[in-house]
C-alpha cells in the first residue's frame, strides 16, 4: 500500500470546532504521554467529517495533533479495513459475506446489488451515490444475511428485499433499519415463542401455538 | 543470575539475557532474521525457534528471557521441523532471483535456506509481487524480496531517529515502505542496507558491481570526519568498490555515516596521478625528480621565516611529523594545521579532545551542546547521544543554532555571551549543570573558529570548572572536531612555533610578499587565491582547491591507499591500512617528504614506516597506544576574556561535501541534490 494508489485529496484538513472539542475529550481519556492511543477514534472522527474517507492531509493532521510520526498513522489507517483511504459513495453498502451470512444467502444479496447498481464489490457507481464492499463478519449473524449501510444495519435480506432496499435509497428515502422480512429484532419469524404474555402486553402477536 | 541448561550444558547468565543470547555465549548458532543485537526485539520472523522443556510448543528464543532451571534444546527433530516450516513460509513469496540479486553470497536467507530450506516448493498458488519504493539515491529497493523482518523500520525509528519507514496494509497486502514517496533523509541511511537480511534493500551505487567472494577485505579507519569510524574497505583489482562498517563498540558500534560509506567513488575522480609543475601559468606533467628538485630549490632559496606550511584535514600523523621534522629542522616556524582558523592550540591535551569518550556519552545525564550540529559534524556521536536519550533520563541543552538532532532539546538561545553567564553562575542553567550527576558539554569546532575563539574556549573551560564537569573520575569537557587530522596535528604540535605565523598571518604574509613559499599538505579548505605571489607547493591526492593554485604538485595517497595513523576526536590513535595502491605515480605522503628531505640534502632519520612510527611514539606517547584513549590531565587553556555577543554559526553547510574526496564523489553530489539543496531552497526561498 502506498500513497500513490490513493487520490491526493485536499491539501489541508482541519477538524470543525465541534469535532475539535470532541477530539480533545477523546485525547483526555488517555494518560499523559500515551496520547498516541487516541489515534483510532481520531481517525474515525476525521473520516466521518470528510465524507467517509481519509485523505492524507487528515492523517497528517491527526499525526500532528498526537505528536506521532505520520508513517505510524498511515500504518494504522492502512491496517484497519474500516478506514477508507479512497472516496466512497454517499451510501456505503457493506455486505457481510462471512460464513453465517453466506450460508443464509449473501451471494443473493451481492447479486442483487450488481443487478440494481451495476457494480461489484469494491466498486463505486458513476454518480458517486453507492459503493459496495464485501466485509468480514458484521457481528449480526442471528439476522443473517446483513448489509451495513454506513452505520445502519439492514438484516434478514434476500435478493428481492435487497433490491427494494436499494430502490428506496435511490428514491432518496430512508428505509426502515433492522430486519427486512417482518421479524422483530432477532425474535423468531412469526413472533415470539417465549415470554408471550409480555409480548402481548407490548402489543406484539406471539407465534401461533399449535 | 538464572541458571539454565542448553543442549545439556549448564550455564549461568546475567538476568534479562534472552535464550538466543545465552545460546550465542555457548557458541550455538541460532538462525534468525528479525533479531538484531542493536535493535528492539519484535520476534516476528519465528526463525529462532528452540524447544523448551515443559513448554507445549517451540519458543522464539530471541524474545524469551532465561529463567531459573530452564532446559533448552536447540538441536532436536522438533526444532528442525519447526524451523523448516518457518523457512518454507518465508520462501513462499520470496523470488528465486538469487543469481541477479546483489545480496547473493552474503544473504542471511540464502545461507539459512541451505540449512533449513526444502529442495522444492510445495506452493502452487500465485506468488505476490510488491512495487519497488524510491528511497533516494543511496538505497535500491526490490520489495518483492522483503521477508517483513522489520529491521529497517526499527533501525530508522530507533537508531537513525527518523520515523519514515513503516509497514502499511495488512496480511497478504502488508508492505514495508514509507507510504508517501520519500527518500530516507538521514545521515545514517546507508546502514539500512546492512541491517536488511535479504536483498530487499541494497546499495544503489554498488548495484551489480561485484560478488562478495571477489572482494579483498581490508580493515581500516574512516577519515572523512573526526569520529574515526572503523571500516572495512572492499576492493577488487585496485579499485575501492564499497566501504562497510566494522564493529567497534567504543567508537561507531556497527554503524557508519553515509559520507563514510558512499564517498569512496570520489577516490576515482579528480585524482593527482603524477607530479605537475606550473609553467607560464599552466600546469604541465613532470617527473618526480624534476618536481622534487624544483621544490627543494624553492625551499632552499627562501629564508626560513619566508616559508610556511599548512596541513589539511586529511593529513595523517606520519606525514605531519615528517613535514614538521623537515621544515622545523630548517628553522621554519610558520607551521599551521588549523585551516579553519580555529583558536585551539596544544596548551593542554584535555582542552582539545573528547575527554569523556564517545562511549562515555552513555553515562551522561545532562549534555550541553555549544555551537555545534553533531548530526553533521560527527554523525556517530549524535547517534550515541540519541542512544543515551532513548535510555531515558537525559536532557540535551543547545547553545547555538537550533537544529533537528533526532531527539528533543532544550534551547538556551544563540547568544555566545551566555557562556560567560553560565560560568559565573548568573544564568540559571549553571544550577542545572551543577545538579547533574554526569554533566557533559560538547564544544563544536565551529565555535572555536570565531574571531573570539580563544575566549570561547576559555569560557567553556570556566563552565566546565565552575559547574563540576571535571572531577576525579569524570571529565565532561569535550571538543567535537570535524577534521580527522586535527587531534593528531595538535598532539604533534604542528602549530606555529615561537615567532611563527598562524593561518591569518600566513595568508597576510603571502599577500604582502613576506611569505614566499607555502607548503600545503592536502590543505583544501582555504581560499587558495589568497596566496598572492607566493610559490605554492601542494602535496595531496585530489585536484581540489589547493591544487588549482599550486605551482608544483606532489601527488600523495588517499586514506585507502596508505598505512597511516589518525587520531580521532577522543584522542584515540588508529591505523588505516593500505587497501589499494596510490594511483599512477602517486606515493605515500611520508615517503614524499622523506624523498624531499633527500633532495634537500638533509635526509630525515627514518627509512621505514616502523622507524617513523617509533619516532611518532617518541614525539608523543599517545601514538604508541593504538586504539586506546589515554585520559588527559586537566590544564589551563584558552584566553580568558569576554565572549563577543555574536551568535554561533554552524561550520558544516553540506554534510555530504566537506573534503576533497566527498567533493569529487558523484554519489555525494546526488545526495546533496536530494537532501541538502531542497532544504536550502526552502530556507532561502530561492526555488521556483
Amino acid at each position: 500500500m502506498s500513497a500513490s494508489e490513493t487520490p491526493a485529496g485536499p491539501a489541508t484538513f482541519e477538524f470543525t470546532a465541534d469535532n475539535l472539542a470532541l477530539a480533545q475529550r477523546i485525547i483526555a481519556k488517555y494518560p499523559e504521554g500515551r496520547q498516541a492511543s487516541a489515534v483510532m477514534p481520531l481517525l474515525d472522527l476525521a473520516q466521518r467529517q470528510h465524507d467517509n474517507w481519509l485523505p492524507r492531509a487528515a492523517m497528517d493532521y491527526v499525526a500532528g495533533m498526537l505528536g506521532m510520526a505520520p508513517i505510524r498513522v498511515y500504518e494504522v489507517a492502512s491496517f484497519y479495513t474500516m478506514y477508507n483511504l479512497k472516496p466512497v459513495g454517499k451510501h456505503f453498502v457493506q455486505v457481510c459475506t462471512t460464513t453465517p451470512c453466506w450460508l443464509r444467502g449473501s451471494d443473493e444479496v451481492l447479486a442483487a446489488c450488481k443487478r440494481k447498481l451495476g457494480i461489484g464489490p469494491g466498486e463505486t457507481t458513476a454518480d458517486g451515490q453507492f459503493t459496495v464492499v464485501e466485509v468480514e463478519c458484521a457481528g449480526a449473524c442471528v439476522n443473517a444475511p446483513v448489509i451495513s449501510l454506513n452505520d445502519v444495519y439492514y438484516e434478514d435480506l434476500d435478493g428481492p428485499s435487497t433490491e427494494a432496499l436499494l430502490d428506496t435509497l435511490i428514491r432518496g428515502e430512508t428505509p426502515k433499519p433492522g430486519p427486512q422480512n417482518g421479524r422483530i429484532n432477532s425474535a423468531p419469524i412469526g413472533g415470539p415463542t417465549t415470554l408471550t404474555e409480555m409480548a402481548q402486553r407490548n402489543g406484539v402477536k406471539p407465534a401461533s401455538q399449535e | 543470575m538464572p541458571k539454565l541448561t542448553i543442549d545439556g550444558i549448564e550455564l549461568e547468565v546475567a538476568p534479562g539475557t534472552s535464550v538466543l543470547q545465552a545460546c550465542e555465549q555457548l557458541g550455538i548458532e541460532v538462525p534468525r532474521f528479525c533479531y538484531h543485537e542493536k535493535l528492539s526485539v519484535p520476534a516476528n520472523c519465528r526463525m529462532c525457534l528452540v524447544e523448551m522443556e515443559k513448554a507445549p510448543k517451540p519458543i522464539a528464543s530471541c524474545a524469551m528471557p532465561c529463567g531459573e532451571g530452564m532446559v533448552i534444546k536447540t538441536d532436536t527433530d522438533t526444532v528442525h521441523k519447526a524451523r523448516k516450516g518457518v523457512m518454507e513460509f518465508l520462501l513462499i513469496n520470496h523470488p528465486l532471483d538469487c543469481p541477479i540479486c546483489d545480496q547473493g553470497g552474503e544473504c542471511d536467507l540464502q545461507d539459512q535456506a541451505v540449512g533449513y530450506g526444502f529442495d522444492r516448493g510445495r506452493y502452487g498458488e500465485e506468488k505476490r509481487a510488491v512495487k519497488d519504493k524510491n528511497l533516494g539515491p543511496l538505497i535500491k529497493t526490490i520489495m518483492t524480496r522483503c521477508i517483513h523482518c522489520t529491521r529497517c523500520i526499527r533501525f530508522s525509528d530507533e537508531i537513525a531517529g527518523v520515523s519514515v519507514m513503516g509497514a502499511t496494509g495488512r496480511g497478504e497486502h502488508m508492505e514495508i515502505g514509507t507510504y508517501v514517496e520519500a527518500a530516507v533523509s538521514s545521515e545514517l541511511s546507508g546502514n539500512l542496507v546492512d541491517v536488511c537480511p535479504v536483498g530487499a534493500l541494497t546499495s544503489k551505487p554498488y548495484a551489480f558491481t561485484a560478488r562478495p567472494w571477489e572482494l579483498r577485505k581490508t580493515e581500516s579507519v574512516d577519515v572523512l570526519d573526526a569520529v574515526g569510524s572503523n571500516i572495512r574497505i572492499d576492493t577488487r583489482g585496485g579499485e575501492v568498490l564499497r566501504i562497510l562498517p566494522r564493529l567497534n563498540e567504543a567508537v561507531n558500534e556497527e554503524w557508519i555515516s553515509d559520507k563514510t560509506r558512499y564517498a569512496h567513488d570520489g577516490l576515482k575522480r579528480q585524482r593527482l596521478d603524477r607530479p605537475y609543475i606550473r609553467e607560464n601559468g599552466k600546469l604541465r606533467a613532470a617527473s618526480w625528480e624534476e618536481a622534487l628538485a624544483l621544490t627543494a630549490a624553492k625551499l632552499k632559496g627562501a629564508a626560513p621565516e619566508k616559508i610556511a606550511a599548512i596541513a589539511g584535514d586529511l593529513a595523517d600523523a606520519e606525514s605531519l611529523l615528517a613535514l614538521k621534522d623537515l621544515l622545523g629542522g630548517m628553522g621554519v616556524a610558520s607551521l599551521e594545521s588549523r585551516q579553519d582558523g580555529s583558536a585551539i592550540d596544544a596548551a593542554s591535551r584535555a582542552g582539545y579532545i573528547f575527554n569523556s569518550t564517545i562511549a562515555g556519552i552513555e553515562q551522561a545525564d545532562q549534555i550541553l551542546l555549544i555551537g555545534t550540529n553533531p548530526r553533521w559534524e560527527g554523525a556517530l556521536v549524535n547517534a550515541r547521544i540519541r542512544k543515551r536519550y532513548l535510555q531515558g533520563g537525559l536532557t540535551v541543552t543547545v547553545l547555538g543554532p537550533r537544529v533537528d538532532l533526532t531527539f528533543p532539546i532544550e534551547h538556551l538561545g544563540n547568544d555566545a555571551t551566555l557562556l560567560n553567564a553560565i560560568a559565573d553562575g548568573s544564568h540559571p542553567y549553571a544550577e542545572t549543570l551543577k545538579a547533574a550527576k554526569k554533566p557533559l558539554l560538547i564544544l563544536g569546532s565551529g565555535a572555536l573558529a570565531r574571531p573570539d575563539g580563544a575566549a570561547v574556549w576559555a569560557a567553556a573551560r570556566a563552565v566546565a570548572e565552575a559547574c563540576g564537569l571535571v572531577r576525579e573520575d569524570w571529565n565532561g569537557f569535550n571538543v567535537l572536531h570535524r577534521a580527522a587530522s586535527r587531534v593528531g596535528a595538535l598532539d604533534l604540535g604542528f602549530l606555529p612555533a615561537k615567532g611563527g605565523r598562524d593561518l591569518a598571518g600566513i595568508l597576510d604574509g603571502a599577500r604582502k610578499g613576506e611569505v614566499e613559499v607555502v607548503y600545503l599538505l592536502g590543505a583544501d579548505e582555504i581560499d587558495a587565491q589568497n596566496f598572492g605571489r607566493a610559490f605554492v607547493i601542494y602535496q595531496g591526492h585530489h585536484g581540489d582547491r589547493g591544487a588549482h593554485r599550486a605551482d608544483v604538485i606532489l601527488p600523495g595517497a588517499a586514506y585507502t591507499e596508505k598505512n597511516a595513523t589518525y587520531v580521532n576526536t577522543e584522542g584515540r590513535a588508529q591505523h588505516t591500512r593500505q587497501a589499494t595502491f596510490p594511483v599512477g605515480e602517486a606515493r605515500e605522503d611520508w615517503k614524499i617528504i622523506r624523498a624531499l628531505s633527500g633532495a634537500l640534502g638533509k635526509p630525515l632519520p627514518y627509512d621505514t614506516l616502523q622507524q617513523l612510527r617509533k619516532r611518532l611514539a617518541d614525539a608523543n606517547p599517545v601514538f604508541a597506544q593504538v586504539d586506546r584513549v589515554t585520559p588527559a590531565a586537566w590544564g589551563a587553556f584558552g584566553t580568558a576574556g569576554a565572549v563577543a555577543a555574536a551568535p554561533f554559526t554552524l561550520p558544516v553547510e553540506n554534510f555530504y561535501m566537506t573534503d576533497a574526496i566527498s567533493r569529487a564523489s558523484a554519489t555525494m553530489a546526488e545526495c546533496t541534490e536530494a537532501f541538502v539543496s531542497p532544504a536550502v531552497a526552502e530556507r532561502t526561498g530561492t526555488h521556483g
